[in-house]
């Protein structure tokens, strides 16, 4: 099955399941789950249902192009399921069979995992799912994003989708996954890895990225203090990729990375919990929004 | 006719690890439902695969067994007025028990006469047994870490999401937060059934097999074995043992398939762990071996279904594993390019903990200390040498790609590196047995040096963090410092290693204060990290079944050899089954009690009374005797003598006064008081045993 396809048919599945079908957020970041359709959705007790395709860069796992299973950017299909239904598994295993994955033909199972995402004070219990051996989703369940407990519990899926490719079409090299009949993987992003790994690594400049973190993380708060919670939002993942550019580039220290990732943790409780301000003075529109609430 | 009741807890995959726990907790928990509501059964079943917990009782009683109870009301004094008419509180009473003045019984309690009434209570039924308690039997169970989901006001490991609970044939229903109870359970997520009714607890086990699901744990747990053995077999080689891994397998599958897959023969160059860590931490496989031990191209993954498409399953399966074993192979071919010597530099680049420098600094400190130890114990020049080149080794690994891949690999793979590099065997093996033992029973270090270098690793990692302040508080143990010292007290029993903590514990923040210029407040460091080996030696000894009293006993000696702390516990343990033991224990009482108000403990003979002398000629006919007897660490016997003061002392304290105005006198008799308190401390102090 294509790259292309696999997404498309993974998209359409979870759409026809009342998922609202977005685009990825168009500012760098390291997981589908720091998307403000996940990060701040997941908050509150309104009732939210999503998938989208996010781009995730990784600098630190950057590796020139030439490591066949690592990538500086990898592609996450994000599902969140707010609140998280009954058959949630079930749900989920169906989509495999939507991409061709026939669950009698192989040895799927539920690996415990827990997750947790310092930066974002988010963590949540559940499970790798195993396909025959190997791991192709993240199935968690969200217990507090940005330090708030959740009020409603959502069901968040996350498929490592060059993972799942790589499986389909037999091939053991990222790079070779099929986007399309003509074009690979490595046609598209091959020659970005390189340039992002001697960037990362060698080029970064170190004290711009140090100021841009300052600065980015300034205008965070006080964006957040004049109740714009989006555009602040919005600083919070710069700061963050910021970060992860330096701790890629060895620039920082074991111990201030500890503080940096404290920093950035800050920063996203603050805006959590301006966000559920926001939408409680809102009258928390959603809760009585039909079609978001039930199947 | 007896019957059976059925609770099956339907769950999302539970972590394998809670599963042993649990099962303990679920019959516990039961036993004591049963045995408060006075219910008869004749035995409990548990039964647990990933998605569910089952709870079966048999032999079940049910009649509405009477139970008579007396009831205790108020006190006579207050239930009947002048005229012996009831008081209002004992109307009170009588209303709320149902009963008239004629069931009135006065009883006394305590000197006091009380009213009481006999009461015929019924049991309940089965049916309202499990009705009313299994919605708190569930929520009781706890578990390490537990979870919220869909907005529901209950914990658990993972969501529940169906519960039967059955009385033979009939339901028995309770509310469960909108959780269906019913008699309905699900099969196998793909073979099996999703909707299977129950009707009748005798048909659970064989309804539930015929979906795919063998429910019994320990069959599972057969059928692994048994097919895994049976598959190896054929190829001529056996599963490399693994207790742990089986039972995790077990817990990770409802219908067990084992199926048999392949590697490279080439990855059999590699180091056995190298290929044995990946296969089983990270996949859980059980690796096959040959007659001699040797690992053979060959793994068993167990599938969680049937045999059917076997062939595409293992071909994930060895992809998967290949893809690891690659990078392995890269791995170490990479790093055997270099001498292993050559990769302790780097360790410079490896921070240890920021305040406490990096990782070359800790390999040097660990030399250090581990050279000091071994002069302490009085190691021999070879022995020596090594343990010096082991310390200086012992954290190269730690920049190998290898190990910086494969992080349970340290220690190991510094093994194989040291031997290729042609380090000998004594060294490159002190470089894995440092991180021995890595966990409640695992084994120790096998040779002097091993033992040498991982207290050195242990001692110096506690003595620095200790000194900028990282101690473990409460359940905060980030560094495993609890655990390091556990270590490290083991490895001295178990060695029977003669060292004192008190020059251990001052050696290792010595080397920091040498090495890194560390600057910390040195006596508050040191006692600190005395107190935390003492709670550890305390809490161990409890553990190993020492009681209480023994060693608040022995601690108070002072002594700061752990080794003789322990033989000390032990002669003690034997020697208080002594006769006469509770008199003994009160004498040395009364002698320990004014000794320590003593100002020294000289003794001038020309002030002794004639009722004194007895007990001081007898101590000088002793004293000798005892501390020879101490020196060699008879402690029981050194007791023995010193208890034949018993008599002597009695009769003192009979005749003479201690506590008299004449200072000088009084300082004379609780010096002679003070001699035999000081004698019996370096046994063990006496006054600490509970004189029961």
């Amino acid at each position: 099955m294509l790259f292309q396809d696999m997404m498309l048919k993974l998209l359409n599945y979870w759409g026809e399941k009342g998922c609202l079908i977005l685009e990825p957020y168009d500012i760098e970041k390291g997981a589908g789950t720091m998307s403000p359709h996940t990060f701040l959705r997941t908050l509150g007790p309104e009732p939210w249902k999503v998938v989208y395709v996010e781009p995730s860069r990784r600098p630190a796992d950057a590796r020139y192009g030439e490591n066949p299973n690592r990538v500086y950017q990898h592609h996450q299909l994000q599902v969140i399921l707010k609140p998280s239904p009954e058959n949630v598994q079930d749900l989920y295993l169906d989509s495999l069979k939507a991409i061709g994955i026939d669950p009698l033909k192989h040895d799927i199972r539920f690996v415990e995992d827990n997750w947790e995402a310092p930066t974002l004070g988010a963590w949540g219990l559940g499970w790798e799912v195993w396909l025959d051996g190997m791991e192709i989703t993240q199935f968690t369940y969200f217990q507090q994003v940005g330090s708030v407990n959740c009020d409603i519990e959502s069901a968040e899926l996350t498929y490592g989708l060059e993972r799942i490719a790589m499986y389909l079409q037999d091939i053991d090299n990222i790079f070779d996954i099929k986007w399309n009949d003509n074009i690979t993987y490595g046609d598209i992003f091959n020659k970005a890895e390189y340039e992002h790994s001697v960037y990362s690594f060698e080029k970064a400049d170190i004290d711009t990225l140090k100021g841009l973190f300052n600065t980015y993380e300034g205008e965070a708060k006080k964006v957040i203090s004049q109740d714009l919670v989006m555009p602040g939002y919005e600083y919070v993942l710069k700061s963050s990729h910021v970060f992860n550019v330096l701790d890629a580039r060895g620039a920082i220290s074991v111990s201030e990375r500890t503080h940096y990732i404290g920093r950035v943790r800050n920063l996203a409780r603050i805006v959590a919990n301006a966000y559920i301000e926001q939408r409680k003075e809102m009258g928390f529109p959603l809760l009585n929004k039909d079609g978001v609430k039930n199947d | 006719m007896t019957k059976s009741y059925l609770l099956e807890i339907g769950m999302e995959e539970l972590p394998a690890r809670f599963v042993g726990d649990t099962v303990n907790q679920l019959k516990s928990n039961a036993e004591a439902l049963l045995k408060d509501e006075r219910v008869e059964y004749s035995d409990i079943t548990i039964y647990t695969t990933p998605r569910r917990l089952t709870l079966i009782i048999n032999g079940l009683e049910d009649h509405n067994t009477k139970v008579e109870e007396k009831v205790k009301g108020p006190s006579k004094k207050i239930s009947f007025d002048d005229e012996g008419n009831p008081s209002k509180a004992l109307l009170g009473f009588m209303r709320g028990q149902g009963v008239g003045k004629e069931s009135i019984i006065i009883d006394e309690v305590n000197g006091e006469e009380y009213v009481f009434v006999n009461v015929v209570k019924v049991s309940k039924s089965l049916e309202e047994v499990f009705a009313t308690n299994m919605e708190n039997f569930i929520k009781k169970i706890n578990f390490p870490k537990t979870m919220k989901w869909g907005g529901k006001n209950l914990r658990f490991a993972r969501p529940i999401r169906w519960i039967v609970s059955i009385l033979d044939d009939k339901i028995i229903p309770f509310e469960f937060e909108g959780i269906p109870v019913s008699n309905i359970t699900r099969g196998h997520r793909f073979l099996g059934n999703n909707s299977i009714e129950i009707d009748h607890v005798n048909n659970y086990e064989e309804l539930l097999k015929n979906n795919y699901i063998i429910v019994n744990q320990l069959d599972r747990k057969d059928i692994i074995r048994y097919c895994s053995e049976k598959l190896v077999r054929e190829k001529g080689g056996s599963i490399l043992q693994d207790e742990e891994l089986l039972d995790e397998i077990t817990n990770i599958v409802e219908y067990p398939t084992p199926i048999i897959g392949r590697i490279k023969d080439e990855y059999l160059n590699l180091p056995m762990d190298v290929i044995t860590t990946p296969m089983k931490e990270h996949q859980r496989y059980f690796p096959v071996i040959d007659d001699k031990g040797r690992l053979m191209p060959y793994f068993i993954t167990v599938r969680n279904g049937d045999d059917k498409y076997s062939d595409i399953v293992i071909k994930g399966n060895e992809k998967v594993l290949g893809a690891r074993l690659e990078d392995a192979k890269f791995f170490f071919k990479e790093d055997i390019k270099h001498p292993f010597e050559d990769y302790v530099n780097r360790l410079e680049n490896i921070t240890f903990q920021e305040k406490l420098g990096n990782m070359y600094q800790k390999s040097k400190r660990i030399q250090k200390l581990a050279v000091k130890i071994g002069d302490y114990l009085d190691v021999g020049e070879e022995t020596k040498k090594n343990i010096e080149r082991a310390g200086y080794l012992s954290k190269a690994d730690l920049t190998t790609k290898m190990v910086s891949e494969f992080t349970e690999l340290q220690g190991k793979m510094g093994m194989e590196y040291a031997k290729l590099s042609g380090e000998n065997e004594i060294v490159s093996l002190a470089i894995f047995e440092q991180y021995l033992p890595r966990y409640s029973g695992d084994q120790l270090p096998s040779t002097t040096a091993g033992a040498v270098i991982s207290i050195a690793d242990k001692l110096d990692s506690i003595a620095g963090l200790f000194a900028i302040g990282i101690q473990p508080t409460g359940s905060q143990d980030p560094f495993a410092l609890r655990r390091s010292a556990l270590g490290i007290i083991n490895i001295i029993l178990d060695k029977k290693l003669n060292l004192f903590l008190n020059e251990l514990i001052d050696f290792a923040l010595y080397v920091y204060v040498e090495e890194n210029g560390l600057a910390f407040d040195y006596n508050k460091v040191k006692s600190e990290v005395i107190d935390f080996f003492i709670g550890r030696i305390k809490n161990m000894f409890l553990d190993s079944g020492i009681r209480y009293d023994i060693i608040e006993s022995i601690i108070k000696t002072q002594s700061d050899d752990i080794f003789d702390l322990k033989i000390r516990a032990d002669k003690l343990n034997d020697w208080l089954d002594k006769e006469g033991l509770s008199d003994i224990l009160t004498a040395f009482n009364r002698v320990s009690t004014l000794a320590e108000k003593a100002i020294s403990n000289n003794v001038k003979r020309d002030l002794l009374t004639e009722d004194e002398i007895e007990l001081y000629d007898s101590y000088n006919n002793i004293e000798e005797k005892a501390l020879s007897l101490i020196n060699k660490k008879e402690y029981d016997k050194a007791l023995d003598i010193l208890t034949t003061l018993k008599e002597p002392i009695d009769n003192y304290f009979e005749k003479v006064m201690v506590m008299v105005d004449d200072e000088s006198l009084k300082n004379n008799r609780l010096g002679l008081l003070r001699k035999i308190y000081d004698i019996m401390m370096k046994v063990c102090d006496l006054s600490q045993i509970v004189n029961k």
